[in-house]
């Protein structure tokens, strides 16, 4: 999950936004932590060879040093800062190889629901996707806020019922790689972790076939049993009975997920949350 | 008839919350039973509850924030134990629990223990600094304090009764909203900070007046010590910021109570909205916390390096610079919500700018020091620690401010070690200088400084481990909040910050034993001229702790620096100057409106969260009926007469020239 | 100390003595009336603040109206104008009550006084009757997140009107029972401060929320 080993040019690019924007402040900030020591030091009470200047208490030309210096700094960063975000807007498209594919991403207390409506089918907790071709996100959440977060590939983005958020991103290089929910969304936060699984094409392609015949089947009954609080542990992946699922979600035609039951049972374990008072 | 409230609010059945609770509670008899038995109740009653003296008011907040930054850290070394080894296991703490401790220390860190202290030093040191008797509004103060103590109050005790929010420190919609969050917790949050706000408000509108329109003659505005600017800064920011705090909490509180849809999912509620709001109070909020604490460090680092603050004028300028920028960044709280490159842009560049006057003041600091006779006294260990830690804290703010670059890091461990380094690195320390520095003028004798200088080292070296690696660790992708996880790079990390919180621990245990120390050898610790460091400010021109009236006379003042002019001036004649005219002075009456009204609002919030409307309806009543008491009174001051001014005021010269003839002429 | 640090404290690179000679040096803390109500003044703006996130949230919701009515469908903007007309007169009545505590004349601030008490609950009458009849009709506070910015906004406008009124009745058995003393008269300040800013608010109030809402 190390984000300074990206795995995609989104990634990349913001990691090489990252290290440059530490490197110029660097250039800045060791100098005056060098003065700042040094200054200490040899104005320390104790050294009689250092001059006092009991009055010294202005001078316009330091001033100006003193003001141009964070100045001219931020200029240089902020100007990479507005071409950084144009450049890497999520929702700006990202070239690549291959016909784009279009992923919708749901998150729900617990868990990621990733739903391919082109291919008719969705996973929870695997996210599967092609080598090189640009990855098309659309993401709601059927609770609270979430956010996806692929550390390997590249930005983040939140994820909020009742909204669409769009994120565009690309693998380049074949592997496994983990992403988690980057915003706390209760009891059951740390488990929603998810395994991105990038393959070449042809890879893909097969994954999808058979996946399209898998037994289980996303509808009103799965989906609502996933919207319960719950976490998942088995990685099932579904065919999809309705393409319009997303849009239905988004909508609020499928209410957000319910929350935890008030109980006064303490003993009875909550589904997923736990005793609340 | 007691609402939602039953026996099973009290957690029997979690051991920690209720071993704690019961020893905490023990604790508070013993201490009670003591102050009765022994006999103190009349002297506290009389001296300090009741108490409109700012003096009295400002140690009482910052012994608050102490005693609640006790209760602040035990939650952070249980949530760094808990990640130290919740590696592929679910710890010691289930997540129902961890998930309170999180939100709860950071809503007592910031509300408790960051905002009291500064509000604490504030409120003891400006009107000594600018020459005058008191605030402006005495009983108000008391009010405040009070009701800041209530809302401290209220969320300690839902570690016993119910439980606290689940939330984090900011409790975001929807998770918020009662569909997600049914228990009291997030009750318990909101009837807290509404109640602690109103007492914030009140200390940022005393102030704000007591700077403009009280100070002594010939204070004009350029004359005011540093302190009182940023002083001026932090409270104007309260006044304008805090109303949104308020708004935005009771928006979320008509959600929960009345089924209102501002926030909620459905019914057209927009969560999107609360962030902006919270936020546009949230940013200005730290630098409510920081901009006293650079007040501190001028003065500080001016006085031990026996030198005036260098570039007075472009500091305030700077000062008031990020005063008002501070309203213009709020955004780059979520630039991962998707506002477009254009929004995103403009508010990152606008964060980046508010680095250029905070940048230059540093600068400043360094130049006051060159050509000074620097003095490593405690408070200037502090100052030297803050400069160093708070420039690499700015550094990963500023590249936060990046969008691209919190777009892989925004609400990653690596932003948690960033506020850390800012808010430890600047409020903390700052606070600790503060406290340090100004303890003598308190209480007439000055801390220990052994153990002022081991604390201080146990604090930094303790910082650095426990917060660098969090960096790493969020580089590594990990994200904050988790109860636990099975990424093995992250593990070692983890343990390291562990570590480093055992060492805070450690510096903060030297800091509890330098206090009592210090008390049982205040004798050879006494501070008998008033001035125990060679101050620059007026503060130092009156006796230590100062009299209730502060200043026999109040003072003229000619130019900055004041009280270093007077020095000047009173060393060139001779000590037996001629005695000056005393007058009687009136002085406000102590009040127990404060503390009432307080105890009114504790059993307001305390209906409120438990849904107990007839006990909401008297708390009401006995609050306003306070008011109406208050307001019914004949006398609010009482008089010094001017021979008991002259008793007093001979006393304290007479020890200042025996100590001064004692150390020769300094 | 040197004489350099004295010369220090003397010197004067900016001639500014000079202009201390034309200009009033800061003469000590200011009078405590001036005090009193600059302090009030400060909290009135702290007031607005609060309001204008209110505000702000409303034209955030305008829209929102989940299917169910807007404010056209539902203002009766002849009882705006009429609790309107209240607030504006009570403006009246609480400046002749300042008025009259100036000349110190105890009945006809008690007059005065009264006349704003009946004044302002009559707005809130008013806004009760309305507030009451759009939850009669299924358009209460928790039907849409609009209705809830509505009912918000204005609720806390009356709530404050409300808050006024128990001051101005504790402000007329203080005059009666204390007479015009000096503190007294400081409260009065605030008190009428307090309501000229309500009737302020109201004006925004019924600009923002009733006129451009009905618009949408």
């Amino acid at each position: 999950m190390n984000i300074l080993d990206p795995q995609g040019p989104i990634g990349v690019a913001n990691k090489t936004i990252l290290i440059d924007s530490i490197a110029i402040m660097l250039v800045i900030v060791l100098p005056t932590i060098a003065a700042i020591f040094a200054f200490a030091f040899w104005y320390r009470r104790s050294n009689h060879r250092a001059v006092y200047r009991p009055d010294w208490a202005h001078s316009g030309r330091i001033e100006l040093v003193v003001w141009s210096i964070p100045t001219l700094t931020v200029i240089l960063l902020g100007g990479v800062a507005w071409i950084g975000a144009h450049e890497l807007d999520p929702a700006a498209p990202v070239a690549g190889t291959g016909s784009p594919v279009r992923i919708q991403v749901v998150s729900l207390d617990w868990k990621w629901l990733f739903i391919y409506p082109d291919q008719r089918i969705a996973t929870v907790n695997t996210l599967t996707v092609p080598i090189g071709a640009p990855l098309k996100f659309e993401l709601t959440s059927a609770s609270v806020m979430n956010v996806f977060f692929v550390p390997q590939l590249g930005s983040m983005i939140y994820t909020m019922n009742g909204m669409v958020t769009r994120l565009h991103l690309r693998a380049d290089q074949e592997g496994n790689y983990q992403g988690l929910s980057a915003h706390f969304s209760g009891d059951g936060f740390p488990d929603m972790l998810f395994d991105v699984h990038v393959m070449p094409t042809l890879a893909f392609d097969n994954w999808v076939a058979s996946t399209a015949r898998s037994d289980q089947m996303l509808n009103a009954d799965s989906y609502n049993a996933l919207a319960q609080q719950s976490i998942e542990t088995t990685k099932t992946s579904y065919r999809l009975a309705d393409p319009e699922l997303f849009g239905k979600i988004v909508s609020q035609k499928i209410p957000p997920g319910p929350g935890p039951q008030l109980t006064t049972n303490l003993a009875r374990p909550g589904s997923g949350a736990r005793n609340v008072r | 008839m007691l609402g939602k409230l039953s026996w099973a609010a009290i957690p029997f059945d979690q051991p920690i919350p209720l071993l704690t609770g019961a020893v905490v509670l023990v604790a508070i008899l013993a201490v009670l039973a003591w102050v009765v038995i022994a006999g103190h109740l009349p002297y506290l009653w009389r001296e300090w509850i009741t108490s409109v003296d700012h003096k009295r008011i400002g140690v009482m907040y910052t012994l608050l924030a102490m005693v609640m930054l006790l209760r602040g850290f035990s939650d952070a070394i249980m949530m760094r134990a808990q990640q130290a080894l919740a590696y592929h296991s679910q710890g010691y703490l289930p997540p129902e629990h961890f998930n309170q401790i999180f939100s709860a220390h950071g809503t007592i860190m910031i509300f408790f223990v960051a905002m009291t202290f500064v509000i604490g030093l504030m409120n003891l040191v400006v009107p000594l600094q600018l020459g005058v008797r008191d605030v402006a509004f005495p009983t108000l103060n008391s009010v405040g304090f009070w009701l800041t103590a209530t809302g401290a109050l209220l969320i300690n005790i839902s570690l016993v009764v119910g439980e606290f929010a689940r939330t984090g420190w900011l409790p975001y919609p929807p998770l918020s909203e009662l569909t997600y969050s049914p228990g009291v917790g997030v009750d318990y949050y909101l009837w807290s900070l509404q109640i602690s706000g109103v007492g914030t408000l009140v200390a940022g509108i005393n102030l704000v007046t007591t700077v403009l329109k009280l100070r002594t003659r010939g204070m004009s505005y350029l004359r005011m010590p540093m302190f009182c600017w940023t002083t001026l800064a932090s409270s104007l920011l309260i006044v304008a910021a805090f109303p949104i705090l308020t708004a935005t909490l009771a928006m979320l509180i008509l959600d929960r109570y009345f089924g209102f849809h501002f926030f909620t999912n459905e019914a057209g509620g927009n969560m999107m909205m609360f962030m902006n709001l919270i936020w546009a109070w949230g940013h200005p909020e730290v630098y409510i916390l920081v901009l006293p604490a650079f007040g501190i460090f001028s003065e500080v680092v001016a006085t031990f390096s026996g030198k005036p603050l260098f570039g007075y004028r472009s500091m305030v300028l700077a000062t008031m610079a990020i005063c008002v920028i501070s309203f213009m960044v709020w955004l780059h709280h979520f630039f991962t919500m998707g506002a477009g490159p254009d929004v995103n842009a403009i508010f990152g560049i606008a964060s980046m700018i508010i680095a250029v006057p905070t940048g230059v003041k540093i600068y400043n600091w360094l130049f006051t020091m060159y050509g000074g006779r620097i003095r490593f006294t405690t408070p200037m260990m502090w100052s030297i620690g803050f400069m160093v830690t708070f420039i690499l804290g700015g550094l990963t703010g500023v590249l936060v401010a990046v969008p691209p670059a919190d777009f892989l890091l925004h609400n990653s461990l690596f932003l948690v070690a960033h506020f850390h380094n800012v808010i430890i690195g600047g409020v903390l320390f700052g606070a600790f200088a503060g406290y340090t520095y100004w303890f003598p003028k308190a209480f007439g004798f000055r801390l220990h400084e052994g153990l002022g200088k081991a604390a201080f080292w146990f604090w930094v070296v303790g910082f650095y481990v426990a917060f660098m690696p969090l960096y790493a660790v969020g580089f590594l992708g990990m994200t904050r909040r988790m109860q636990h996880y099975d990424v093995a790079e992250w593990r070692p990390w983890l343990m390291v910050a562990a570590g480093g919180a055992v060492l805070i621990l450690i510096g903060i245990i030297f800091q509890i034993m330098q206090l009592v120390v210090s008390i049982r050898d205040r004798a050879e610790l006494r501070d008998s001229t008033g001035d125990p460091w060679d101050g620059r400010s007026l503060e130092w021109a009156t006796a230590s702790p100062a009299p209730v009236f502060n200043f026999a006379i109040m003072p003229d003042v000619s130019g900055p620096d004041a009280y270093w002019a007077m020095k000047q001036h009173i060393k060139q004649q001779s000590l037996e100057g001629r005695e000056p005219d005393y007058k009687d002075v009136e002085m406000p009456r102590n009040s127990p409106t404060g503390f009432v009204c307080a105890f009114f609002a504790t059993i307001m919030g305390f209906a409120l969260i438990w849904h107990i409307w007839w006990m909401v309806a008297a708390g009401g009543v006995g609050a306003f009926a306070t008011f109406v008491a208050f307001a019914w009174r004949d006398h609010d001051e009482y008089v010094i007469p001017a021979a008991e001014v002259a008793r007093i005021d001979r006393a304290n010269l007479e020890a200042r020239r025996a100590a001064l003839s004692l150390a020769g002429n300094a | 100390m040197t004489d350099a640090t004295l010369a220090f404290t003397q010197a004067d690179p900016h001639n500014l003595r000079g202009m201390q000679e034309a200009v009033v040096v800061h003469e000590g803390p200011a009078p405590k009336r001036i005090v009193t109500g600059y302090g009030f003044w400060i909290f009135l703006l702290s007031d607005i603040v609060m309001f204008s996130c209110f505000f702000a949230s409303y034209a955030v919701l305008l829209g929102k109206t989940a299917g169910g009515p807007s404010g056209a469908q539902l203002f009766d903007l002849r009882s705006v104008a009429a609790e309107t007309a209240c607030l504006l007169l009570s403006s009246f009545t609480c400046g002749l009550a300042s008025i009259a505590a100036d000349v110190r004349s105890a009945r006809w601030y008690q007059a005065a006084m009264a006349a704003t008490c009946v004044l302002g609950l009559t707005f809130l009458a008013l806004e009760g009757r309305e507030f009451a009849s759009l939850v009669a009709r299924g358009a209460g506070p928790t039907r849409s997140a609009f209705l809830s910015a509505f009912f918000a906004l204005v609720g806390c406008h009356g709530m404050h009107v409300s808050a006024g009124i128990l001051w101005l009745l504790t402000m007329m058995a203080q005059v009666f029972a204390k007479g015009f003393r000096a503190d007294i008269m400081r409260r009065l300040l605030c008190f009428a401060l307090f309501w000229h800013a309500l009737d302020i608010i109201w004006v925004a109030v019924f600009s923002v929320v009733y006129l451009l809402g009905s618009a949408v």
